[in-house]
């Protein structure tokens, strides 16, 4: 082998290198550089009040997660039988009903500012499948908190699941499999996709405020879906 | 260095910016949120009402125990005809037309109520116990027919059962052997052993709440505790905590079907309902491609309150530019 007489060349992106982290690198600086990615200023809009339900929102699912990590490491039974469990428990409860709250604030925030508009249709589209899977992720923690509550959702609960088929393989009068679901693949997918759409939301930026229709037709130039 | 794909300095141009701590912005967020969530966790902690257990249900409510019981080994409950996933039943398989996902997803439990929630149980309890011993001869060994004309005599005379000592008395009849049978069985879930005999399984380790959920499910003593902490479907239940706490508030809108016909009073209600919130859901993630409900936020004014400061700067622009 022989060995490079010269120190190598600067770590700079080259459009000719064929490799597939250079292509990846490319890509990303491209699409998500860093001054989109951490942005330190803004569009004076953004001041609104609506830009802070989203952000409350992630702060409430690291609650709910930290809590949740703290739940699941001294099992299901604990917080039942121990004063600081029923604590952690007490703070996994309420940042769940917290996140919702400004999940669903965010949610009708960004419908009525057309937050679709100018390529950012797949940010709604994400932002509603994150609200879906978060409505899944409430539903198997609350059958499995192992008490009355639990019981009765259940019970209560089987009939529109087994209705649609999905009972077949996903049986809520199953702990294990609820609590498995609940705090280990939902979780990872609610956090994949919250990534995914404070990206998508960075790479484009916030959506321009919906322009006054002009007499006769058109006027907003920012209407379209497409992304 | 290559100009960024999605470029915001033209998307924005002309717009003023500020400066904007994106970090400091969510780390105010998660303090202010911490010290709200951890106040309510203090003050008003979280609800935990006691789970049921087949044991105080039989000590609590021994008639409904052994009606229920008795209604598991007739094959009359509700979950021994339900149908998939649980039985090969139908009774409560929804369909709407040829439309019948219940039915071809089968059925995956194989549940045997009669055997699974008393006969297997007693089998277990039989042991040193030559009365039982022999009921359970002489309930297996009875044809069909005449097993059933025991059980819907029993059922019966349950009707009229009192209890003393907490055994379930009942009318002088012809019941063969079953009252024998429902004594026994109300003993051993009297006395906590139900519970552990409905989890058991193959193997040591056992996390699947099926059969004894079911079995209580079939009752009316859990749905009673269920009204009392109003978690009843007809309460608006599935949104619904116990106490005064706030329950899945999230579900309101698939509670509310539940309230309203044709879905109240529909034998497929909840296929009904599941599939209205499926199309409900997928217009609102395709928003964005439906015309009109992407048209409404242009028509409703609240954008114009949103984004005020705006419009406001946009207008004060076009006067300046005038003059």
């Amino acid at each position: 082998m022989s060995i490079p007489s010269r120190a190598p060349a600067p770590d700079a992106p080259d459009a000719s290198d064929p490799s597939w982290t250079a292509a990846i690198r490319s890509l990303l600086e491209r699409r998500l550089p860093l001054a989109h990615l951490l942005p330190v200023r803004q569009p004076f809009f953004v001041g609104s009040w609506v830009y802070v339900f989203g952000v409350v929102g992630v702060a409430g699912l690291v609650w709910v997660i930290g809590s949740g990590v703290v739940l699941a490491f001294f099992g299901p039974g604990w917080w039942h039988v121990s004063g600081v469990g029923r604590f952690v428990n007490s703070i996994h409860f309420w940042s769940v009903q917290l996140f919702f709250v400004f999940v669903v604030l965010h949610l009708w925030g960004q419908y009525f500012m057309a937050s679709w508009r100018d390529g950012r249709a797949t940010t709604w589209l994400v932002g509603v499948v994150i609200f879906v899977v978060g409505l899944v992720t409430g539903f198997t923690g609350y059958v499995s908190q192992q008490n009355l509550d639990a019981q009765w959702i259940a019970i209560n609960a089987k009939d529109g699941i087994n209705a649609t088929g999905a009972g077949a393989f996903f049986n809520v009068l199953d702990f294990g499999q609820m609590y498995g679901i609940h705090v280990m693949l939902l979780p990872i997918l609610v956090t994949t996709l919250v990534v995914l759409h404070v990206v998508q939301v960075r790479m484009r930026g916030v959506v321009r405020p919906i322009e006054p229709q002009a007499p006769g037709g058109g006027g907003n130039p920012h209407t379209e879906a497409t992304s | 260095m290559r100009k960024p794909a999605l470029d915001q300095e033209a998307y924005y141009r002309g717009i003023p910016t500020v400066p904007y701590d994106l970090l400091k912005e969510l780390v105010l967020a998660f303090v202010a949120s911490g010290i709200v969530i951890v106040v309510l966790a203090l003050a008003l902690s979280s609800p935990d009402v006691p789970p049921v257990t087949i044991q105080t249900w039989a000590q609590q409510d021994p008639v409904d125990f052994v009606t229920t019981a008795t209604s598991e080994l007739a094959g009359t409950s509700f979950s021994a005809a339900y149908g998939p996933p649980y039985t090969d039943g139908s009774a409560s398989v929804q369909t709407i037309g040829p439309f019948a996902p219940q039915r071809w997803a089968g059925n995956a439990v194989h549940l045997n109520p009669a055997e699974d929630d008393v006969l297997g149980p007693l089998a277990a309890a039989a042991v040193g116990n030559p009365d039982l011993v022999s009921a359970l001869a002489a309930y297996t060994s009875a044809d069909g027919a005449t097993r059933q004309d025991w059980l819907t005599a029993y059922t019966d005379a349950l009707d009229a059962a009192t209890t003393q000592n907490g055994q379930v008395v009942v009318a002088t009849g012809d019941y063969g052997p079953v009252p024998v049978l429902m004594a026994n069985l109300l003993g051993v879930a009297r006395s906590g052993g139900l519970d552990g005999l409905l989890l058991a399984g193959d193997h040591f380790f056992e996390t699947n709440y099926t059969k004894p959920l079911l079995f209580m499910g079939d009752g009316g003593y859990l749905s009673g505790l269920a009204d009392n902490q109003h978690l009843l479907g007809s309460q608006w239940g599935m949104m619904n905590e116990t106490g005064s706490y706030p329950g899945q508030a999230w579900l309101w809108l698939y509670s509310m079907w539940y309230q309203l016909p044709p879905y109240s009073t529909a034998p497929n209600a909840d296929l009904l309902v599941v599939l209205t919130m499926l199309v409900l859901t997928l217009a609102l993630a395709l928003v964005p491609w439906i015309p009109i409900l992407r048209d409404i936020p242009r028509w409703v004014p609240i954008h114009r309150l949103i984004w005020r400061d705006y419009y406001r700067w946009r207008r004060q622009s076009r006067r300046a530019r005038t003059v």
